[in-house]
Protein backbone atom coordinates (compact mmCIF):
# COMPACT_ATOMS: atom_id res chain seq x y z
CA UNK A 1 0.00 0.00 0.00
CA UNK A 2 3.02 2.33 0.98
CA UNK A 3 4.45 1.37 -2.61
CA UNK A 4 1.21 2.76 -4.29
CA UNK A 5 0.71 5.56 -2.42
CA UNK A 6 4.28 6.66 -3.22
CA UNK A 7 3.46 5.74 -6.84
CA UNK A 8 0.68 8.18 -6.74
CA UNK A 9 2.88 10.57 -5.06
CA UNK A 10 5.73 10.35 -8.12
CA UNK A 11 2.77 10.92 -10.99
CA UNK A 12 1.86 14.03 -9.32
CA UNK A 13 5.46 15.34 -8.54
CA UNK A 14 6.28 14.77 -12.57
CA UNK A 15 2.68 16.37 -13.63
CA UNK A 16 3.59 19.33 -11.00
CA UNK A 17 6.86 19.42 -12.99
CA UNK A 18 6.06 19.77 -16.48
CA UNK A 19 3.12 21.79 -15.65
CA UNK A 20 5.73 24.02 -13.81
CA UNK A 21 8.17 23.88 -17.14
CA UNK A 22 4.90 25.30 -19.18
CA UNK A 23 5.79 29.17 -17.88
CA UNK A 24 9.36 28.44 -18.11
CA UNK A 25 11.63 30.86 -20.47
CA UNK A 26 12.01 28.63 -23.47
CA UNK A 27 15.66 29.20 -24.81
CA UNK A 28 14.67 28.86 -28.40
CA UNK A 29 15.95 31.51 -30.86
CA UNK A 30 13.59 31.07 -33.47
CA UNK A 31 16.80 31.00 -35.95
CA UNK A 32 15.48 32.19 -39.59
CA UNK A 33 13.99 35.31 -38.53
CA UNK A 34 16.32 35.94 -35.37
CA UNK A 35 19.91 35.05 -35.29
CA UNK A 36 21.81 33.94 -32.27
CA UNK A 37 24.83 36.61 -31.18
CA UNK A 38 28.27 35.01 -31.30
CA UNK A 39 31.85 35.03 -30.16
CA UNK A 40 33.50 38.32 -32.37
CA UNK A 41 35.97 35.98 -33.30
CA UNK A 42 33.50 33.45 -35.30
CA UNK A 43 34.80 31.42 -38.07
CA UNK A 44 32.73 31.89 -40.82
CA UNK A 45 32.90 33.04 -44.39
CA UNK A 46 36.34 34.14 -45.48
CA UNK A 47 37.19 37.46 -46.60
CA UNK A 48 40.20 39.30 -48.80
CA UNK A 49 40.66 42.79 -47.20
CA UNK A 50 42.55 45.63 -48.59
CA UNK A 51 44.69 48.48 -47.56
CA UNK A 52 42.74 51.77 -47.19
CA UNK A 53 44.55 53.35 -50.09
CA UNK A 54 42.03 50.57 -51.76
CA UNK A 55 45.30 47.69 -52.92
CA UNK A 56 44.52 44.51 -52.05
CA UNK A 57 46.28 42.75 -49.05
CA UNK A 58 47.27 39.46 -51.09
CA UNK A 59 50.83 39.52 -52.10
CA UNK A 60 49.93 35.99 -53.93
CA UNK A 61 52.69 33.99 -50.98
CA UNK A 62 50.28 31.23 -51.37
CA UNK A 63 50.86 30.54 -47.30
CA UNK A 64 47.70 30.13 -46.55
CA UNK A 65 47.18 27.51 -49.10
CA UNK A 66 49.92 25.52 -48.27
CA UNK A 67 48.94 26.12 -44.13
CA UNK A 68 45.11 24.78 -45.14
CA UNK A 69 44.81 21.22 -43.83
CA UNK A 70 41.95 20.49 -45.96
CA UNK A 71 43.10 21.35 -49.23
CA UNK A 72 40.24 24.23 -49.64
CA UNK A 73 42.74 27.24 -51.13
CA UNK A 74 43.91 27.55 -54.42
CA UNK A 75 46.29 31.21 -54.82
CA UNK A 76 47.93 31.50 -58.52
CA UNK A 77 50.35 34.80 -57.74
CA UNK A 78 50.90 37.29 -60.68
CA UNK A 79 53.72 39.76 -60.87
CA UNK A 80 52.37 43.04 -60.40
CA UNK A 81 53.29 45.27 -63.16
CA UNK A 82 54.14 49.49 -62.26
CA UNK A 83 51.30 50.75 -64.42
CA UNK A 84 48.63 48.61 -62.67
CA UNK A 85 49.63 48.02 -59.16
CA UNK A 86 47.23 45.99 -57.69
CA UNK A 87 48.73 45.29 -54.42
CA UNK A 88 51.60 47.06 -52.47
CA UNK A 89 54.28 44.02 -52.78
CA UNK A 90 55.83 42.64 -56.02
CA UNK A 91 53.13 40.03 -56.54
CA UNK A 92 49.52 40.03 -56.36
CA UNK A 93 46.92 37.10 -56.47
CA UNK A 94 45.98 36.52 -59.60
CA UNK A 95 43.31 33.59 -58.97
CA UNK A 96 41.85 33.11 -55.03
CA UNK A 97 39.47 30.53 -54.85
CA UNK A 98 38.56 29.13 -51.32
CA UNK A 99 36.11 26.07 -51.88
CA UNK A 100 33.90 26.42 -48.65
CA UNK A 101 32.52 22.44 -49.21
CA UNK A 102 35.79 21.65 -48.24
CA UNK A 103 37.13 24.12 -46.10
CA UNK A 104 36.86 23.35 -42.17
CA UNK A 105 36.91 26.93 -40.74
CA UNK A 106 39.68 26.25 -38.66
CA UNK A 107 41.51 29.28 -39.59
CA UNK A 108 44.86 28.31 -40.22
CA UNK A 109 44.96 30.53 -43.73
CA UNK A 110 44.07 33.36 -41.31
CA UNK A 111 47.00 32.33 -38.83
CA UNK A 112 49.47 32.06 -42.12
CA UNK A 113 48.64 34.73 -43.75
CA UNK A 114 51.70 37.77 -43.17
CA UNK A 115 49.55 40.72 -44.60
CA UNK A 116 46.54 39.98 -42.82
CA UNK A 117 44.70 39.63 -46.22
CA UNK A 118 42.65 36.44 -45.44
CA UNK A 119 40.21 36.70 -42.53
CA UNK A 120 37.30 34.53 -41.65
CA UNK A 121 34.10 37.06 -40.85
CA UNK A 122 31.01 35.88 -38.96
CA UNK A 123 28.82 35.20 -41.72
CA UNK A 124 27.80 31.68 -41.73
CA UNK A 125 24.69 31.77 -43.99
CA UNK A 126 26.35 30.48 -47.74
CA UNK A 127 24.12 27.36 -48.30
CA UNK A 128 23.52 26.62 -52.21
CA UNK A 129 21.88 24.33 -54.08
CA UNK A 130 24.68 24.05 -56.50
CA UNK A 131 28.15 22.80 -55.73
CA UNK A 132 30.07 24.85 -57.96
CA UNK A 133 28.34 28.09 -56.54
CA UNK A 134 30.09 27.60 -53.19
CA UNK A 135 33.66 27.75 -54.71
CA UNK A 136 34.46 31.40 -53.96
CA UNK A 137 36.50 32.91 -55.84
CA UNK A 138 37.92 36.65 -55.83
CA UNK A 139 35.10 38.20 -57.15
CA UNK A 140 33.11 37.42 -53.86
CA UNK A 141 35.63 37.09 -51.85
CA UNK A 142 37.43 40.46 -52.10
CA UNK A 143 35.84 43.14 -50.16
CA UNK A 144 34.09 45.55 -52.89
CA UNK A 145 36.34 48.65 -52.88
CA UNK A 146 33.22 50.53 -51.52
CA UNK A 147 32.73 48.73 -48.73
CA UNK A 148 35.23 49.86 -47.33
CA UNK A 149 39.07 47.65 -46.27
CA UNK A 150 36.99 44.95 -43.79
CA UNK A 151 37.81 44.08 -40.80
CA UNK A 152 40.64 42.25 -39.20
CA UNK A 153 38.97 39.48 -36.98
CA UNK A 154 40.02 41.07 -33.35
CA UNK A 155 39.14 44.41 -34.65
CA UNK A 156 35.96 43.54 -34.94
CA UNK A 157 32.63 43.90 -32.53
CA UNK A 158 30.61 41.47 -30.73
CA UNK A 159 27.91 40.51 -32.70
CA UNK A 160 26.90 39.53 -36.45
CA UNK A 161 27.00 41.22 -39.55
CA UNK A 162 24.28 43.75 -39.55
CA UNK A 163 23.07 42.78 -43.03
CA UNK A 164 22.13 39.01 -41.29
CA UNK A 165 18.95 40.33 -40.01
CA UNK A 166 17.95 40.69 -36.22
CA UNK A 167 19.66 39.18 -33.04
CA UNK A 168 18.59 37.66 -30.35
CA UNK A 169 18.25 39.94 -27.17
CA UNK A 170 20.88 37.81 -25.44
CA UNK A 171 22.93 39.52 -23.05
CA UNK A 172 26.43 39.10 -24.69
CA UNK A 173 28.58 37.50 -22.66
CA UNK A 174 32.27 37.71 -24.62
CA UNK A 175 34.34 40.95 -23.83
CA UNK A 176 36.17 41.16 -26.70
CA UNK A 177 39.11 42.52 -25.24
CA UNK A 178 39.11 39.27 -21.97
CA UNK A 179 37.86 36.79 -25.20
CA UNK A 180 41.47 37.86 -26.74
CA UNK A 181 43.35 37.53 -23.66
CA UNK A 182 42.11 34.11 -22.54
CA UNK A 183 43.23 32.51 -25.50
CA UNK A 184 46.97 31.99 -26.25
CA UNK A 185 46.20 32.05 -30.24
CA UNK A 186 44.48 35.72 -28.91
CA UNK A 187 47.73 37.28 -27.19
CA UNK A 188 49.64 36.25 -30.34
CA UNK A 189 47.29 37.85 -32.42
CA UNK A 190 47.93 40.96 -30.30
CA UNK A 191 51.37 41.09 -30.72
CA UNK A 192 50.81 40.61 -34.22
CA UNK A 193 48.53 43.39 -34.40
CA UNK A 194 50.60 45.61 -32.68
CA UNK A 195 53.57 44.82 -35.69
CA UNK A 196 51.28 45.41 -38.39
CA UNK A 197 50.18 48.71 -36.92
CA UNK A 198 54.10 49.75 -37.61
CA UNK A 199 53.50 48.12 -40.88
CA UNK A 200 50.55 49.89 -41.81
CA UNK A 201 52.53 53.29 -41.03
CA UNK A 202 55.51 51.84 -43.20
CA UNK A 203 52.89 51.93 -46.01
CA UNK B 1 -40.01 23.42 -39.77
CA UNK B 2 -39.89 19.92 -39.78
CA UNK B 3 -38.02 17.68 -37.31
CA UNK B 4 -35.63 16.24 -39.82
CA UNK B 5 -34.69 19.25 -41.12
CA UNK B 6 -33.67 20.83 -37.76
CA UNK B 7 -31.93 17.93 -36.72
CA UNK B 8 -29.81 17.79 -39.81
CA UNK B 9 -28.81 21.56 -39.42
CA UNK B 10 -28.28 20.63 -35.90
CA UNK B 11 -26.47 17.83 -37.22
CA UNK B 12 -24.21 19.74 -39.80
CA UNK B 13 -23.00 22.61 -37.20
CA UNK B 14 -22.02 19.99 -34.29
CA UNK B 15 -19.74 18.40 -37.67
CA UNK B 16 -18.07 21.23 -38.25
CA UNK B 17 -17.86 22.27 -34.38
CA UNK B 18 -16.08 18.61 -33.77
CA UNK B 19 -13.76 18.99 -36.50
CA UNK B 20 -12.70 22.24 -35.73
CA UNK B 21 -11.89 21.07 -32.08
CA UNK B 22 -10.32 18.21 -33.52
CA UNK B 23 -7.86 20.70 -35.96
CA UNK B 24 -7.14 22.80 -33.12
CA UNK B 25 -6.72 20.45 -30.39
CA UNK B 26 -4.14 18.99 -31.92
CA UNK B 27 -2.61 22.35 -32.67
CA UNK B 28 -3.08 22.90 -29.01
CA UNK B 29 -1.10 19.36 -28.21
CA UNK B 30 1.89 20.39 -29.87
CA UNK B 31 1.44 24.02 -28.65
CA UNK B 32 1.21 22.43 -25.06
CA UNK B 33 3.92 19.61 -25.52
CA UNK B 34 6.55 22.03 -26.99
CA UNK B 35 6.25 24.35 -23.75
CA UNK B 36 6.45 21.82 -21.36
CA UNK B 37 9.06 20.26 -23.27
CA UNK B 38 10.93 24.19 -23.40
CA UNK B 39 10.12 24.47 -27.08
CA UNK B 40 8.15 26.86 -28.72
CA UNK B 41 5.80 24.42 -30.30
CA UNK B 42 4.34 24.76 -33.87
CA UNK B 43 4.36 28.94 -34.87
CA UNK B 44 5.54 28.77 -38.45
CA UNK B 45 2.00 28.69 -40.21
CA UNK B 46 -0.41 31.98 -39.59
CA UNK B 47 0.09 34.03 -37.06
CA UNK B 48 0.78 31.75 -33.73
CA UNK B 49 0.63 28.61 -35.90
CA UNK B 50 -2.82 28.91 -36.11
CA UNK B 51 -3.28 27.80 -39.81
CA UNK B 52 -1.26 24.65 -39.05
CA UNK B 53 -4.37 22.48 -39.26
CA UNK B 54 -5.12 23.50 -42.39
CA UNK B 55 -1.38 22.97 -43.56
CA UNK B 56 -1.43 19.23 -42.08
CA UNK B 57 -4.52 18.44 -43.51
CA UNK B 58 -3.40 19.79 -47.01
CA UNK B 59 -0.22 17.85 -46.76
CA UNK B 60 -2.53 14.70 -45.60
CA UNK B 61 -4.83 14.92 -48.34
CA UNK B 62 -2.49 14.91 -51.15
CA UNK B 63 -0.05 12.02 -49.72
CA UNK B 64 -0.12 8.65 -51.68
CA UNK B 65 -3.07 6.52 -50.19
CA UNK B 66 -1.03 3.13 -50.01
CA UNK B 67 -2.07 -0.81 -49.33
CA UNK B 68 -0.16 -3.19 -49.50
CA UNK B 69 -0.48 -6.27 -51.58
CA UNK B 70 -0.66 -8.59 -48.57
CA UNK B 71 -3.90 -6.47 -47.19
CA UNK B 72 -7.42 -7.47 -47.35
CA UNK B 73 -8.29 -4.47 -49.42
CA UNK B 74 -12.18 -3.97 -48.19
CA UNK B 75 -11.60 -4.32 -45.01
CA UNK B 76 -8.21 -2.04 -45.05
CA UNK B 77 -10.29 0.64 -46.36
CA UNK B 78 -13.40 0.17 -44.75
CA UNK B 79 -11.63 0.57 -41.22
CA UNK B 80 -10.74 3.88 -40.81
CA UNK B 81 -14.43 4.81 -41.68
CA UNK B 82 -15.79 2.44 -38.96
CA UNK B 83 -13.68 4.63 -36.07
CA UNK B 84 -14.33 7.81 -37.35
CA UNK B 85 -18.39 7.00 -37.81
CA UNK B 86 -18.17 5.62 -34.55
CA UNK B 87 -16.12 8.35 -33.02
CA UNK B 88 -18.74 11.15 -34.67
CA UNK B 89 -21.92 9.36 -33.82
CA UNK B 90 -21.66 9.62 -29.97
CA UNK B 91 -22.36 13.31 -30.33
CA UNK B 92 -26.11 12.50 -31.77
CA UNK B 93 -26.63 12.17 -27.79
CA UNK B 94 -24.77 14.53 -26.04
CA UNK B 95 -26.15 17.27 -24.69
CA UNK B 96 -24.22 20.93 -24.44
CA UNK B 97 -26.46 23.02 -22.55
CA UNK B 98 -29.35 22.60 -20.22
CA UNK B 99 -31.81 21.60 -22.99
CA UNK B 100 -35.44 22.54 -21.53
CA UNK B 101 -36.61 22.03 -25.35
CA UNK B 102 -33.73 20.07 -26.42
CA UNK B 103 -32.09 22.90 -28.18
CA UNK B 104 -28.89 21.89 -26.92
CA UNK B 105 -28.49 18.23 -28.47
CA UNK B 106 -29.64 16.63 -31.36
CA UNK B 107 -31.58 13.53 -29.46
CA UNK B 108 -32.06 12.88 -26.47
CA UNK B 109 -31.90 9.57 -25.61
CA UNK B 110 -33.80 8.66 -22.37
CA UNK B 111 -30.96 5.57 -22.10
CA UNK B 112 -28.03 7.44 -22.87
CA UNK B 113 -25.67 6.33 -21.00
CA UNK B 114 -25.81 2.70 -22.67
CA UNK B 115 -26.04 4.34 -26.35
CA UNK B 116 -22.68 5.64 -25.49
CA UNK B 117 -21.73 2.27 -24.21
CA UNK B 118 -22.55 0.44 -27.06
CA UNK B 119 -21.59 3.16 -29.70
CA UNK B 120 -18.52 3.26 -27.90
CA UNK B 121 -17.18 -0.19 -28.28
CA UNK B 122 -17.91 -0.63 -31.67
CA UNK B 123 -15.18 1.85 -32.15
CA UNK B 124 -12.87 -0.91 -31.11
CA UNK B 125 -13.58 -2.88 -34.38
CA UNK B 126 -12.03 0.26 -36.60
CA UNK B 127 -8.81 -0.50 -34.88
CA UNK B 128 -8.57 -4.33 -35.20
CA UNK B 129 -9.91 -4.60 -38.16
CA UNK B 130 -7.54 -2.06 -39.47
CA UNK B 131 -4.69 -3.29 -38.16
CA UNK B 132 -5.45 -7.38 -38.86
CA UNK B 133 -6.42 -6.76 -42.93
CA UNK B 134 -3.12 -4.67 -43.00
CA UNK B 135 -1.58 -7.77 -43.36
CA UNK B 136 1.60 -7.93 -41.66
CA UNK B 137 3.04 -8.29 -38.12
CA UNK B 138 3.28 -4.64 -36.41
CA UNK B 139 -0.54 -3.96 -37.50
CA UNK B 140 -1.42 -7.10 -36.05
CA UNK B 141 0.27 -6.90 -32.66
CA UNK B 142 -0.89 -3.49 -31.82
CA UNK B 143 -4.75 -4.58 -33.12
CA UNK B 144 -4.28 -7.66 -30.88
CA UNK B 145 -3.00 -5.30 -27.85
CA UNK B 146 -6.13 -2.80 -28.56
CA UNK B 147 -8.32 -5.58 -28.35
CA UNK B 148 -7.53 -7.22 -25.18
CA UNK B 149 -6.35 -3.12 -23.79
CA UNK B 150 -10.29 -2.01 -25.05
CA UNK B 151 -12.26 -4.71 -23.33
CA UNK B 152 -9.88 -5.22 -20.08
CA UNK B 153 -10.62 -1.30 -19.22
CA UNK B 154 -14.17 -1.09 -20.80
CA UNK B 155 -15.24 -2.93 -17.82
CA UNK B 156 -13.61 -0.52 -15.12
CA UNK B 157 -15.36 2.06 -17.45
CA UNK B 158 -18.23 0.92 -17.19
CA UNK B 159 -18.83 0.05 -13.60
CA UNK B 160 -17.89 3.35 -12.64
CA UNK B 161 -20.59 4.74 -14.65
CA UNK B 162 -23.17 2.87 -12.71
CA UNK B 163 -22.16 4.21 -9.74
CA UNK B 164 -23.34 7.31 -10.88
CA UNK B 165 -26.32 5.70 -12.56
CA UNK B 166 -27.52 4.60 -9.06
CA UNK B 167 -26.83 8.01 -7.41
CA UNK B 168 -28.84 9.80 -10.40
CA UNK B 169 -31.27 7.28 -10.84
CA UNK B 170 -31.64 7.87 -14.48
CA UNK B 171 -29.83 6.79 -17.67
CA UNK B 172 -30.39 10.00 -19.71
CA UNK B 173 -27.50 12.55 -19.76
CA UNK B 174 -30.07 14.98 -19.43
CA UNK B 175 -31.01 13.40 -15.97
CA UNK B 176 -27.42 12.92 -14.73
CA UNK B 177 -26.88 16.33 -15.16
CA UNK B 178 -29.87 17.67 -13.95
CA UNK B 179 -29.03 15.57 -10.84
CA UNK B 180 -26.28 17.09 -10.04
CA UNK B 181 -27.50 20.79 -9.74
CA UNK B 182 -26.41 20.56 -5.32
CA UNK B 183 -23.40 18.30 -5.27
CA UNK B 184 -21.52 17.48 -8.75
CA UNK B 185 -20.64 13.40 -8.30
CA UNK B 186 -16.89 14.05 -8.42
CA UNK B 187 -17.49 14.54 -4.57
CA UNK B 188 -19.66 11.84 -3.73
CA UNK B 189 -18.16 9.14 -6.77
CA UNK B 190 -14.50 10.11 -6.00
CA UNK B 191 -13.09 6.43 -6.58
CA UNK B 192 -15.65 6.40 -9.58
CA UNK B 193 -13.87 9.46 -10.94
CA UNK B 194 -10.77 8.43 -10.62
CA UNK B 195 -11.24 4.93 -12.49
CA UNK B 196 -12.83 6.82 -15.14
CA UNK B 197 -10.36 9.13 -16.05
CA UNK B 198 -7.45 6.53 -15.88
CA UNK B 199 -10.20 4.25 -17.97
CA UNK B 200 -11.03 6.93 -20.30
CA UNK B 201 -6.99 7.45 -21.23
CA UNK B 202 -6.83 3.50 -22.19
CA UNK B 203 -9.77 3.90 -24.16
CA UNK B 204 -8.60 6.28 -26.50
CA UNK B 205 -5.17 4.95 -26.75
CA UNK B 206 -3.25 7.68 -25.27
CA UNK B 207 -0.44 7.92 -23.64
CA UNK B 208 0.72 6.00 -20.53
CA UNK B 209 -1.60 3.95 -22.50
CA UNK B 210 -0.85 3.88 -25.81
CA UNK B 211 0.69 0.43 -26.49
CA UNK B 212 -1.75 0.47 -29.63
CA UNK B 213 0.67 2.57 -31.52
CA UNK B 214 3.96 2.26 -29.40
CA UNK B 215 6.67 3.49 -31.56
CA UNK B 216 9.12 1.43 -29.50
CA UNK B 217 7.75 -1.39 -29.76
CA UNK B 218 5.30 -1.77 -32.68
CA UNK B 219 6.78 1.00 -35.39
CA UNK B 220 3.35 2.80 -35.37
CA UNK B 221 1.00 -0.62 -33.97
CA UNK B 222 -2.29 -0.73 -35.93
CA UNK B 223 -1.44 2.48 -38.55
CA UNK B 224 1.76 1.28 -39.68
CA UNK B 225 0.34 0.93 -43.00
CA UNK B 226 -2.17 3.38 -43.42
CA UNK B 227 -0.74 6.71 -45.03
CA UNK B 228 -2.59 10.04 -46.64
CA UNK B 229 -6.16 10.62 -45.59
CA UNK B 230 -7.41 7.07 -44.30
CA UNK B 231 -4.61 7.09 -41.66
CA UNK B 232 -5.53 10.72 -40.96
CA UNK B 233 -9.39 9.44 -40.55
CA UNK B 234 -7.49 7.60 -37.59
CA UNK B 235 -6.05 10.60 -36.67
CA UNK B 236 -9.58 12.28 -36.29
CA UNK B 237 -10.85 9.49 -34.96
CA UNK B 238 -8.58 9.27 -31.51
CA UNK B 239 -9.17 13.00 -31.21
CA UNK B 240 -12.32 12.81 -31.66
CA UNK B 241 -12.40 10.44 -28.90
CA UNK B 242 -10.74 12.28 -26.71
CA UNK B 243 -12.85 15.12 -26.91
CA UNK B 244 -16.00 12.50 -26.43
CA UNK B 245 -14.43 11.48 -22.88
CA UNK B 246 -13.74 14.86 -22.07
CA UNK B 247 -17.57 15.76 -22.28
CA UNK B 248 -18.45 12.52 -21.22
CA UNK B 249 -16.12 12.63 -17.82
CA UNK B 250 -17.75 16.94 -17.45
CA UNK B 251 -21.51 15.34 -18.27
CA UNK B 252 -21.05 12.55 -15.57
CA UNK B 253 -18.98 14.03 -12.87
CA UNK B 254 -18.12 17.81 -13.34
CA UNK B 255 -21.80 18.65 -13.04
CA UNK B 256 -21.94 19.23 -17.18
CA UNK B 257 -23.50 22.61 -18.08
CA UNK B 258 -23.90 23.41 -14.20
CA UNK B 259 -22.29 26.64 -12.81
CA UNK B 260 -19.11 25.82 -10.56
CA UNK B 261 -18.75 26.71 -6.72
CA UNK B 262 -22.48 28.64 -6.88
CA UNK B 263 -21.49 30.86 -9.68
CA UNK B 264 -25.45 30.64 -10.69
CA UNK B 265 -25.74 34.55 -10.52
CA UNK B 266 -22.72 35.14 -13.23
CA UNK B 267 -25.86 34.38 -15.99
CA UNK B 268 -22.46 32.63 -17.86
CA UNK B 269 -24.54 30.31 -20.60
CA UNK B 270 -24.23 26.87 -19.40
CA UNK B 271 -22.29 25.67 -22.67
CA UNK B 272 -19.42 28.10 -21.64
CA UNK B 273 -18.98 26.23 -18.39
CA UNK B 274 -19.15 22.95 -20.47
CA UNK B 275 -16.83 24.33 -22.87
CA UNK B 276 -14.61 25.01 -20.04
CA UNK B 277 -15.11 21.91 -18.37
CA UNK B 278 -14.29 19.63 -21.48
CA UNK B 279 -11.05 21.86 -22.15
CA UNK B 280 -9.59 21.23 -18.46
CA UNK B 281 -10.06 17.44 -19.37
CA UNK B 282 -8.56 17.83 -22.92
CA UNK B 283 -5.41 19.62 -20.98
CA UNK B 284 -5.60 17.21 -18.58
CA UNK B 285 -4.78 14.61 -21.45
CA UNK B 286 -1.66 16.49 -23.14
CA UNK B 287 -0.71 17.22 -19.62
CA UNK B 288 -0.35 13.62 -18.91
CA UNK B 289 0.91 12.97 -22.53
CA UNK B 290 3.67 15.34 -21.50
CA UNK B 291 4.28 13.83 -18.22
CA UNK B 292 4.18 9.68 -18.04
CA UNK B 293 6.42 7.18 -19.88
CA UNK B 294 4.65 3.97 -21.73
CA UNK B 295 3.17 1.54 -19.58
CA UNK B 296 4.32 -2.03 -19.72
CA UNK B 297 1.66 -4.34 -21.49
CA UNK B 298 2.16 -7.24 -18.53
CA UNK B 299 1.28 -4.12 -16.50
CA UNK B 300 -1.59 -2.57 -18.11
CA UNK B 301 -3.28 -5.48 -17.74
CA UNK B 302 -2.39 -6.70 -14.61
CA UNK B 303 -3.76 -2.84 -13.56
CA UNK B 304 -6.64 -2.86 -15.18
CA UNK B 305 -7.91 -6.83 -14.07
CA UNK B 306 -6.30 -6.49 -10.46
CA UNK B 307 -6.44 -2.93 -9.16
CA UNK B 308 -9.09 -0.92 -11.46
CA UNK B 309 -11.74 -3.80 -11.69
CA UNK B 310 -12.06 -4.43 -8.57
CA UNK B 311 -11.68 -0.72 -7.06
CA UNK B 312 -14.84 -0.42 -9.55
CA UNK B 313 -16.52 -3.37 -8.14
CA UNK B 314 -15.95 -1.66 -4.58
CA UNK B 315 -17.43 1.47 -5.24
CA UNK B 316 -20.44 0.49 -6.47
CA UNK B 317 -21.04 -2.16 -3.74
CA UNK B 318 -20.23 0.92 -1.20
CA UNK B 319 -22.53 3.60 -3.29
CA UNK B 320 -25.52 0.50 -3.59
CA UNK B 321 -25.52 -0.25 -0.05
CA UNK B 322 -25.42 4.04 0.71
CA UNK B 323 -28.37 4.54 -1.22
CA UNK B 324 -30.28 1.58 -0.55
CA UNK B 325 -30.28 2.37 2.76
CA UNK B 326 -30.34 6.58 3.07
CA UNK B 327 -32.26 7.12 -0.37
CA UNK B 328 -30.88 9.36 -3.25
Amino acid sequence: MRKQLYNVGAILKGLSITFKFMFAKRPTIEYPSIKKQHAPRFHGLHELRRYADGKERCIGCELCSSACPANAITVIGAENSPENRKSPGERHAARYEIDELRCIFCGMCEEACPTDAIVLTPRFEMSDYRRGALIYSKDRLLVPPEAGVGTAPDERPNGIPADLGRVAEVKSTVDVDEGYNATNRGQVLKVQRKGLAILKRDD
Amino acid sequence: MPDWIIILIKSAILLLVVVTTFAYSMLAERKVLGWMQLRPGPNRVGPWGLMQPAADAAKLILKEDLTPRTADPLIYRLAPFISLLTAFSVYAIIPFGASSAGTWAIGNVNAGILFLLAITSIGVYGITLGGWASGSKYPLLGSVRATAQMISYELGMSLSFIGVLILAGTTSLDGIVNAQAKWWFVVPQFIGFIVYIITAVAETNRVPFDLVEAETELVAGFHTEYSGLRFGLFFIAEYVNMLTVSCIASLLFLGGWNAPFGLDNLHVPGVIWFIIKVGFFMFFYMWLRATLPRFRYDRLMAFGWKFLLPLATLNLVVTAIIVAYMGH
